[in-house]
């Protein structure tokens, strides 16, 4: 059994392209070419170069050794909040932007919650100048203010989503409906494994450079190419898949998912999509989403704006219900709490999504010589508003 | 088999089972055919039977009901906001099929539900077919069900009972895909008229013009109908010069906000003339 995409674009039950007629052209423009592109050697060349000289990749493989020694076991942090922008998700927007390219695109939308992946696409756009529109839910542009000037810094326009929530889900419906008006010239860079075929794919592809770089280095420092166990949060999952991604068939290693419990899964509150969500389509993906009896989708709530989504990547819905991964879901107090004990044990300010991640070690014990790799998503800089109010600092 | 209602005379005879929309396509090959489309429960959630009444009264030929969602794609902001408001009403797709069980009794034209399609999977794609055919209805467009998947899984049960699919082309789909979509429809295809979503106010240029020609002059099956940036008696005109009729939608929805549901046969009078 395989836990990767199938050559019709679906993980299990999960995945395919339920999208309008108005979006086909473009999307089988991208699922015809996408692999061909992406197998090019000169394409290949200039993504591992930009990946290397820009982003600063390889990103440690660190051993943390306070923090393994308090939770009797052996944790590496993937050190992906060294990355430039701060995050995993320039991996992605670098992908995409060669891969813009190459289809001969001139104009490049995007959609944000946080803003993180905002300003990793502003940054792409800003290194290749090329114009570059941000669908941003107008809740957030008053929540994330940093990030949207960084993002103006870049020369980005940040276009508010009015409609809805005014938060990711209708900041994506505004890219979408951007991408509509805007057939032949514009490509639309997703920020995570989310939309349909082949975007979950072809994001899993471009973030798999984690789970790649891990083997080598795991090999290095333990002797191994394999963990015993991954460990990700997972809003839209595109850190999680990018960690994931050369251990899913290898059924030995262990895959723990990280889901944001809110104030409780229960309380009404909550962006536990597993414990929560049903089968239905959300932004052209047949997926795990939270949503009434009637199919209306619903708004989730998260501490964290990066796990604040009412689905879940295909490929993630597909982990959940074969039961190949281990979906834990964590409370704003507890992934607080975490994010502050690893500030004081290792010296890193952790994102308040990648604590939802850390926080799992008080409850979910694991044996002393586990080797476990913990996705250390994003650094917590953006969040410090957040860690301030919380903690009264 | 349930039991059909009997109509009157030869009428009947002739038309015994045929579905309305294909029955209405075929009575006058001269006539430009007008469809209307509102979002049930809009303004009041009430309003969904005395609109389709009053659209039949007003001479409409087709309606489509839209059935709201809360992320509606594909749709500009006057259907969004129409979608967001029968929500906050409490449309609900159980509600909806209740406000339509009689609808037989008052209401003859062809009838077609419009939806995204999460809401219909999350109430079982059989038993919304079968709820469908009880009420009457005899077509569906769901905007983001692809033709592929409606083939792999949904062809034998839209069949059974006896709905027409719509799909959509736009100036962006290919020739191999309209003939693939054209085989694959029943009744009319759905030309969207411009790369853009619901409620365009542009008008129609050259580029839109070209585009209606092209496709009618390619032979299909099927009719046309255009739908997208239709406002009034002059985007009528123009979308129907080379096809069988055009769809007014976000310029109803405007009207209905402004004036509930008075004055509607004022404004079909109008989009007609």
């Amino acid at each position: 059994m395989s836990y990767q995409v199938n050559e019709k674009g679906y993980y299990g039950d999960f995945g395919g392209a339920f999208i309008p007629e108005m979006l086909y052209p473009n999307v089988e423009e991208l699922r015809s070419r996408y692999l061909d592109i992406m197998q090019e050697e000169s394409f290949q060349e200039e993504f591992r170069q930009l990946l290397k000289d820009y982003v600063g990749r390889p990103t440690p493989l660190y051993f943390a050794e306070r923090f393994s020694k308090k939770y009797s076991t052996k944790v590496y942090l993937k050190r992906e909040d060294l990355c430039h922008t701060g995050a995993h998700k320039v991996n992605n927007t670098i992908g995409q932007i060669l891969m813009a390219k190459r289809l001969g695109k001139n104009r490049i939308i995007a959609e944000t919650g946080a803003g993180q992946h905002g300003v990793a696409t502003a940054t792409v756009c800003a290194l290749m100048g090329i114009e570059c529109v941000v669908y941003m839910g107008e809740i957030d542009i008053k929540r994330q203010a940093p990030n949207v000037a960084r993002m103006k810094m870049l020369g980005a326009t940040v276009v508010p989503a009015t409609s809805g929530s005014r938060t990711l889900k209708d900041a994506t419906n505004e890219a979408i409906r951007d991408w509509i008006n805007n057939p032949v010239d514009t490509h639309y860079i997703i920020g995570s494994v989310v939309g349909p075929h082949p975007y979950p794919d072809m994001v899993a592809r471009f973030q798999s450079v984690i789970s790649e770089e891990v083997k080598k280095q795991l090999q290095e420092k333990e002797g191994r190419e394999n963990p015993d166990f991954v460990v990700a949060c997972v809003g839209g999952g595109s850190n999680a898949a990018g960690i994931y991604y050369h251990y899913l068939d290898q059924e030995k290693v262990g895959i723990i998912a990280v889901e944001a419990a809110g104030e409780g899964v229960l309380t009404g509150k909550s962006a536990a999509t597993s414990a929560l969500g049903r089968e239905g389509i959300i932004h052209g993906s047949k997926t795990l989403l939270m949503q009434t009896d009637d199919g209306q989708i619903t708004e989730p709530y998260s501490i964290s704006a990066g796990l604040d989504y009412p689905g879940v990547g295909p490929m993630h819905a597909n982990l959940f219900r074969t039961g190949r991964g281990e979906f834990i879901s964590v409370t704003d107090t507890e992934a607080m709490a975490a994010g502050l004990e690893l500030c004081k044990l290792e010296g890193i300010i952790p994102a308040i999504e990648t604590a939802h991640a850390l926080a799992i070690f008080e409850t979910r014990k694991f044996r002393e010589d586990d080797v476990v790799v913990v996705n250390l998503s994003g650094r917590g800089d953006k969040d410090l508003n957040t860690y301030i109010e919380h903690f009264n600092l | 088999m349930t039991l059909q209602p009997r109509g009157f005379g030869t009428v009947r005879f002739t038309t015994h089972n045929m579905n309305r929309i294909k029955q209405k396509l075929q009575e006058d090959p001269q006539k430009k055919l007008l469809s209307i489309y509102f979002t049930a429960g809009y303004p009041e959630i009430e309003d969904t039977l005395p609109i389709l009444q009053e659209l039949e009264k007003s001479g409409v030929d087709m309606v489509e009901i839209g059935l709201p969602f809360s992320d509606p794609l594909a749709d500009g902001p006057v259907i969004q906001r129409s979608s967001e408001a029968a929500l906050k009403n409490g449309m609900t797709t159980n509600k909806l099929f209740a406000q339509l069980e009689h609808i037989r009794e008052t209401v003859q034209i062809p009838l077609l539900i419009m939806g995204y399609f999460n809401p219909i999977l999350q109430f079982g794609v059989e038993k919304f077919c079968q709820k469908c055919k009880e009420a009457g209805i005899d077509g569906l467009i769901i905007p983001d069900l692809p033709v592929e998947e409606y083939e792999l899984q949904y062809k034998d049960i839209f069949q059974q009972y006896d709905l027409l699919p719509v799909f959509l082309i736009t100036p962006h789909t290919s020739e191999e895909r309209i003939r693939q979509i054209d085989q694959i429809s029943e009744g009319f295809i759905y030309m969207v008229s411009s790369a853009a979503v619901t409620g365009g106010t542009a008008g129609f240029g050259q580029l839109q013009k070209d585009y209606f020609s092209r496709v009618s002059k390619m032979g299909l099956k099927n009719p046309l109908i255009v739908g997208f940036g239709i406002k009034d008696s002059e985007t009528f005109s123009a979308a129907t010069e080379k096809t069988k009729g055009a769809i007014i939608g976000s310029a109803f929805i405007k009207h209905l906000t402004e004036n509930g549901t008075g004055n509607i046969q004022d404004f079909i009078k109008k989009a007609r003339d």
